[in-house]
C-alpha cells in the first residue's frame, strides 16, 4: 500500500544556514494492504519527517514514495492535492481549527473535495457515530478533552473514506488510559474499515498494542523492519529487546545467563520448571515480560543456569529444540 | 461674550455636518483598509520562509523579494507622522479625486497611513495561527486559498476584528489631523471653533463625542472578538 524507495531528506539547519542536517538517510520501508505499521525511534531520529515525506508535506530531497500504486514524488500540486484526499493524517497536538465545531471540523476535507452540504452532514454524523462523539458533534474543541480531541481528529482524517491513515505520535499527549482507547479505536477501524495505519511513536506499548509490523529507525536509517511477532523471535532484536525491557541485572560470577524469547503456541508450556524437573537445575528469574502482542502470548525472559555456559549445553540445546529461541549472553560469566 | 455659548440651536447643525465628515472619510478609509490591509497582511505573513507563497512561480528569491519589498513599504508609511504623509502626498489625492479638500479626498492620506497599521496587526494575528493548522489543512488536500480563508483568516479572525478597531480609532485621530487641510469632521470643529475660537463648548462636546466613539468602538470589537474566539 505504502512502498518507500531510498528516500533522503535534508535541510538547512535552524540558525546556521550553512550547515546541511541530513533527517532520513535512505529509507526503504513497505506497508502492506490493511495492516498497522509501526516506525518508533527516539526523537531526532528523524521519524518524523519520514511520515510527514509520507503526504509530502515535506519533499524529500530525493527517492520515492508510492501510496497505492500512484508515485506522490512525480505528481503536480493540483494531482497531488487529490492524491492527499486518500492519506488522512492525525497529530500530536490535533491540530483541529479552533473556530469550528466539532461537526464543522469533520466536514472540513470534504468542503475541500466539494461534497455537498447535505451529503457532508450524512458522513459526518456517520463518522462521529463510529468514534462515539456524536453528542459533542456542536461543542468546540477547546470544550473537550484530549482523548475526545484525538477522536475528532481521527474523524476529520477519515471523513473522506482514506485507504490510508498517518499517524504522527497521535497519543504522545494523552495520558495512558486515553492512549489506550484512542490505540482501540485505530485497531477497530482498521479491521472494520480496511484500513492501513503507517503510525510514528516513541512509546513501545503502541507497537506492543496494536502494530501487525514495526520498523526501528536510528539516525536517519531503518536498522530493523519487520513483522512484529517475526522480530520477538529473532535474537538480538532491538526492537524485541525495546518490547520487553528486562532491566540490569545480570546474575553472579561464574554463572550461565541465557535469554529466551517466545512466541505463539510455545509460550503455554512451563520452560522453568521443565528445566529443572528434566535437568534438575536450580534456575533463577533475573528478569521477565510476558504480553499479548498481536493477539499472541509472547516473553522474554532472562534466565541464570549454575555454573558455566559449557556445562549447561545440554540444558541449552534442548531448550533450542523446543523451538525457543535461546541466546547466551556473552561476558557475564567470567 | 458668554451669552453665546452653549446654544445648541447653533452648536446641532456644525455638529451633524462635522459627524457626517468624520463618517464620510472615516468609513471610506476603513472600507479600502479592510480589503488592501488584508491582502498585505496576507502577503506579508504568506510570502516569509515555510509560507504558502514562500516561492510564488517556483522562485524563492521571488518570493523572499516581494516579501522584502512589502514591508520596506509597510514600514515607511508607519514612519511617516500623519501631518506630514498627508501633505506629501496631496499630489497624488489630486490626481485621484481632483482635489484635495474635502473628506472625500482626506480618505485618501487616511487609506494610505492606514493600511500599513492594519497590516502589521493582521499579520500579527495570522502569525497566531499555528502551524500545524495550516498542515493538517494541507493533509486533507487542501488549496492556497483554501488555507487562506478557511484556515488563516477564519482562525485568526477574533484577533483582525480587535487589530480593526484598533486601526479605526487611529483613522478617528488622524481624521482630527486631517481636518487642519481643510476634510471638515469632528475634529476640525474641536480645532477651529475650540482652538481657535476660544469656544469651549464646542471643544467639550467634541471631546465627549470622541470619547463616546472610541468606547462604542472598542466595546463592540471587544464583544464580536469574544463570540468569535472558541479557543
Amino acid at each position: 500500500m505504502i512502498t518507500i524507495t531510498d528516500l533522503h531528506k535534508s535541510y538547512p539547519a535552524r540558525g546556521a544556514k550553512d550547515t546541511i542536517v541530513e533527517a532520513l538517510k535512505g529509507i526503504d520501508l513497505e506497508v502492506a494492504d490493511g495492516e498497522i505499521f509501526g516506525v518508533v525511534g527516539q526523537s531526532g531520529a528523524g521519524k518524523s519527517t519520514l511520515i510527514r515525506c509520507v503526504n509530502l508535506l515535506e519533499r524529500p530531497t530525493s527517492g520515492t514514495i508510492t501510496v497505492g500504486g500512484q508515485d506522490l514524488t512525480t505528481l503536480s500540486d493540483a494531482e497531488l492535492r487529490t492524491a492527499r484526499h486518500g492519506i488522512g493524517m492525525v497529530f500530536q497536538h490535533f491540530n483541529l481549527l479552533s473556530s469550528r465545531t466539532v461537526r464543522e471540523n469533520v466536514e472540513f476535507g470534504l468542503e475541500i473535495t466539494g461534497v455537498s452540504k447535505s451529503e457532508r452532514a450524512a458522513r459526518s454524523a456517520e463518522i462521529l457515530e463510529l468514534v462515539g462523539l456524536t453528542d459533542r458533534a456542536s461543542a468546540y474543541p477547546s470544550q473537550l478533552s484530549g482523548g475526545q480531541k484525538q477522536r475528532v481528529g481521527i474523524a476529520r482524517a477519515l471523513a473522506g473514506n482514506p485507504r490510508v491513515l498517518l499517524s504522527d505520535e497521535a497519543t504522545s499527549s494523552l495520558d495512558p488510559e486515553t492512549t489506550d482507547s484512542i490505540l482501540q479505536l485505530l485497531k477497530d477501524l482498521n479491521r472494520k474499515l480496511g484500513l492501513t495505519i503507517l503510525l510514528i511513536t516513541h512509546e513501545m506499548e503502541v507497537v506492543k498494542k496494536i502494530c501487525d509490523s514495526a520498523a526501528l529507525i536510528e539516525d536517519g536509517r531503518i536498522v530493523e523492519s519487520g513483522n512484529v511477532i517475526d522480530l520477538l523471535n529473532t535474537p538480538g532484536s532491538k526492537i524485541a529487546h525495546a518490547l520487553f525491557p528486562l532491566g540490569e541485572s545480570n546474575g553472579a560470577p561464574g554463572n550461565t545467563v541465557i535469554e529466551i524469547m517466545y512466541a505463539g503456541h510455545l509460550s503455554d508450556e512451563p520452560i522453568v520448571a521443565k528445566l529443572s524437573r528434566e535437568f534438575g537445575i536450580d534456575v533463577n528469574i533475573l528478569g521477565a515480560a510476558v504480553e499479548i502482542v498481536s493477539g499472541k502470548r509472547v516473553g522474554r525472559m532472562r534466565l541464570e543456569l549454575p555454573g558455566s555456559a559449557a556445562s549447561n549445553a545440554v540444558p541449552i540445546s534442548r531448550l533450542k529444540d523446543s523451538g525457543l529461541f535461546v541466546e547466551v549472553l556473552e561476558g557475564v560469566s567470567a | 461674550m458668554n451669552q453665546d455659548r452653549w446654544d445648541w440651536t447653533a452648536m446641532i447643525p456644525v455638529l451633524t455636518k462635522a459627524l457626517a465628515d468624520t463618517a464620510t472619510m472615516v468609513g471610506i478609509a476603513l472600507g479600502f483598509t479592510i480589503v488592501l490591509g488584508l491582502l498585505v497582511g496576507v502577503l506579508l505573513v504568506t510570502t516569509d520562509d515555510n509560507g504558502l507563497f514562500a516561492a510564488p512561480f517556483g522562485s524563492r528569491r521571488f518570493g523572499r523579494g516581494l516579501h522584502a519589498v512589502l514591508g520596506f513599504i509597510v514600514n515607511i508609511g508607519r514612519s511617516l507622522p500623519f501631518i506630514i504623509l498627508m501633505v506629501v502626498i496631496i499630489p497624488f489625492t489630486k490626481l485621484l479625486v481632483g482635489t484635495f479638500l474635502g473628506p472625500v479626498a482626506a480618505a485618501v492620506p487616511l487609506t494610505v497611513a492606514a493600511i500599513p497599521f492594519f497590516a502589521r496587526l493582521v499579520e500579527i494575528a495570522l502569525r497566531e495561527v499555528d502551524y500545524g493548522l495550516v498542515e493538517a489543512a494541507k493533509s486533507l488536500g487542501a488549496s492556497k486559498r483554501t488555507i487562506i480563508w478557511k484556515v488563516l483568516l477564519a482562525e485568526g479572525r477574533p484577533s483582525i476584528v480587535l487589530g480593526l478597531s484598533t486601526s479605526v480609532i487611529s483613522l478617528l485621530n488622524y481624521s482630527a489631523i486631517a481636518g487642519l487641510i481643510g476634510a471638515g469632521g469632528i475634529g476640525d470643529i474641536a480645532i477651529r471653533y475650540g482652538y481657535q475660537r476660544y469656544q469651549e463648548d464646542y471643544l467639550i462636546v467634541t471631546i465627549i463625542i470622541l470619547i463616546v466613539i472610541v468606547q462604542a468602538v472598542q466595546l463592540i470589537a471587544s464583544g464580536v472578538a469574544k463570540r468569535l474566539s472558541h479557543r
